[in-house]
């Protein structure tokens, strides 16, 4: 079943032609120390991406300052050829799972119709529109089950389902997701898979930040390396070398031997402490 | 007669309070209250000097412009390195010794005493009347403090999944397109309107209490937004009217014995609520950890 039918018109403003994303000179800098210095790069519509890099490579820090969620200090942004501002409705953002409390007082449903909030405009709430597309995301996670549980009741696999659910209610052509894959087990690692090639078949991009350098090759098209500054980017085949990560990860891959980058080794690098 | 008044303008404290406390604890930023129900005192009283009255719409202005203030410095500090709880610390202690130096240089003037701003005054809510052309329409304090109510549960009820949703999750809100910056202070522009109308009754120091409280023992009772709000008010009315009891059988103050008896309601809650309370809590896990060796039992 096709997403993007489920609320019409929520894509339909989307430029031809031009790229999803384009990011030219983006600079960061946190009390004088440039996080992020001169990323420029393009993605074509319809890829996985992953973006990979050390710890304080920026990663983060190089979505949110594409949100506009962080002030940049110099580069320019631009949404199937538009500024953000105008384009803010194509977009979809997972952030991380601990950026979050959720001891908040709500329940599973009401975090994924926060997806709606967006094209709701000021004044309106959800309604019974909303809420039946937002059971059928959640069920799409596989979480239909869960929708009237306490958020702070359900395990972390299932708080990042429900985090998925509400980007797609959001029904976005662009997607950015910061660590989906971040401490879940592996029912929730085969959802965000299944998930993501479902919203690539729609023609969908997403930008997701990733740690786990085994499963690289298997998840995405492309690979963009970034250690503050862009170090690598383009197919995931020609890229995601052995020769480039050491270039982007210096030193501190040694432990990581070239067998299991093949394909899905044990472990990998650069896991969360 | 003085009861009756003395109940409503303490039940109206408690709405106002009640709801924007809520956000405030939900926002993990219930320190900001504190400091905004200071820092409002110099802004009351250069009202005072320049108006001459005690009750009039000068002195919201004053006082929601000195709330604004007072975060918009918190914000200023915090962002240029200082830690968030020194920011808070510095800045409204400043601005509150401000209107300590402002009360014992014209208190001739505007008629004003420390003990009055510091504690309030809930006894006498009934003594200044608002008169239309010679009729009495009731304590100004009720008035005040009822247009206070309709403000802020107009500006939540209109812009409920904004203010939800900057709690919840600032960043998302933000990607959508949100005004988190201005949503942010309109938050705070209410809760200095429900400290400097609730100020007359309750007093200062106490108004906090009216915030924080009742919305503490209201997160502890339930998961659903909609119902903490709901739950928040009735706690803060529920003391109100425990409070005042309990102040008659003391001879004691009106407005500690309110606040008093939230503390009691809030321990109440912490011990005793089915979902978070410490006794439940103990019960399950006593339970679950019997379940367990048990089960360990049977596989053995």
């Amino acid at each position: 079943m096709s997403i993007s039918n489920a609320i019409p018109g929520a894509s339909a403003a989307a430029t031809q032609g031009a790229s999803p994303l384009a990011i030219n000179g983006l600079s960061v800098a946190y009390q004088k120390k440039p996080v992020l210095r001169g990323v420029t790069f393009e993605v074509n519509e319809g890829e996985l991406i992953g973006v990979i890099g050390p710890n304080g490579a920026g990663k983060s820090t190089m979505i949110k300052a594409a949100l506009g969620l962080i002030p940049a200090i110099g580069g320019e942004v631009l949404v199937y050829g538009k500024s953000l501002k105008s384009q803010r409705r194509l977009i979809g953002y997972v952030p991380q799972r601990e950026s979050v409390d959720w001891d908040f007082p709500t329940n599973a449903l009401d975090v994924v119709l926060m997806g709606t909030y967006g094209r709701l405009g000021w004044y309106r709430r959800p309604g019974a529109k909303e809420k039946a597309f937002a059971l059928d995301c959640l069920s799409k996670v596989g979480m239909a089950d869960f929708a009237d549980r306490q958020i702070s009741q359900l395990s972390g696999g299932q708080q990042q389902r429900v985090f998925l659910a509400r980007a797609l209610v959001q029904d976005a052509k662009l997607y950015f997701m910061d660590e989906p894959f971040a401490g879940v087990d592996a029912a929730t690692e085969k959802a965000i898979i299944t998930l993501l090639q479902e919203l690539k078949r729609q023609g969908k991009t997403v930008i997701v930040v990733h740690h786990d350098l085994a499963t690289v090759k298997q998840y995405f098209d492309s690979v963009l390396l970034l250690n503050v500054e862009l170090q690598a980017f383009g197919p995931t085949e020609t890229t995601f070398t052995q020769e480039q990560l050491q270039h982007t990860y210096g030193g501190r891959l040694s432990f990581l031997d070239p067998g299991s980058l093949a394909v899905s080794g044990a472990g990998g690098g650069g896991g969360r402490p | 007669m003085s009861d009756f008044w003395i109940l409503l303008t303490g039940s109206l404290v408690a709405a106002c309070c009640g709801i924007v406390g809520v956000f405030l604890v939900l926002r993990k930023i219930a320190m900001i209250g504190d400091a905004i129900s200071h820092s409002v005192m110099p802004g009351i009283v250069i009202a005072f000097l320049i108006s001459g009255t005690r009750d009039s719409l000068v002195m919201m202005f004053a006082a929601l412009l000195f709330g604004l203030l007072t975060t918009f410095l918190i914000g200023l500090f915090q962002r240029s390195g200082i830690q968030s709880d020194a920011s808070i610390g510095v800045v409204f202690t400043a601005l509150f010794a401000i209107g300590v130096i402002l009360v014992s240089l014209f208190a001739r003037q505007v008629h004003l005493d420390q003990d009055a701003i510091l504690y309030g005054e809930i006894a006498f809510v009934h003594w200044n009347l608002w008169e239309v052309g010679g009729v009495s329409m009731g304590p100004k304090a009720v008035w005040l403090l009822g247009v206070t109510l309709i403000v802020i549960a107009a500006v939540i009820g209109l812009f409920y999944k904004q203010f939800k949703l900057c709690a919840f999750d600032p960043a998302l809100a933000a990607a959508i397109g949100i005004p988190v910056a201005l949503f942010h202070y309109m938050l705070m522009g209410l809760v200095s309107m429900a400290t400097v109308s609730s100020f007359e009754s309750v007093g200062a120091i106490l108004v906090v209490g009216m915030l924080i409280i009742p919305a503490s023992t209201a997160y502890l009772l339930t998961d659903r937004l909609g119902m903490m709000i709901s739950l928040s008010i009735a706690v803060g009315v529920a003391s109100t009217f425990a409070g005042y009891g309990a102040s008659i059988i003391l001879d004691a103050s009106i407005a500690g014995c309110i606040v008093c008896a939230a503390g009691l309601l809030f321990v109440a809650a912490f011990l005793l609520s089915p979902s978070h309370g410490l006794i439940s809590r103990r019960l399950r896990q006593r339970k679950l950890a019997a379940e367990t060796t048990a089960n360990g039992a049977r596989a053995v």
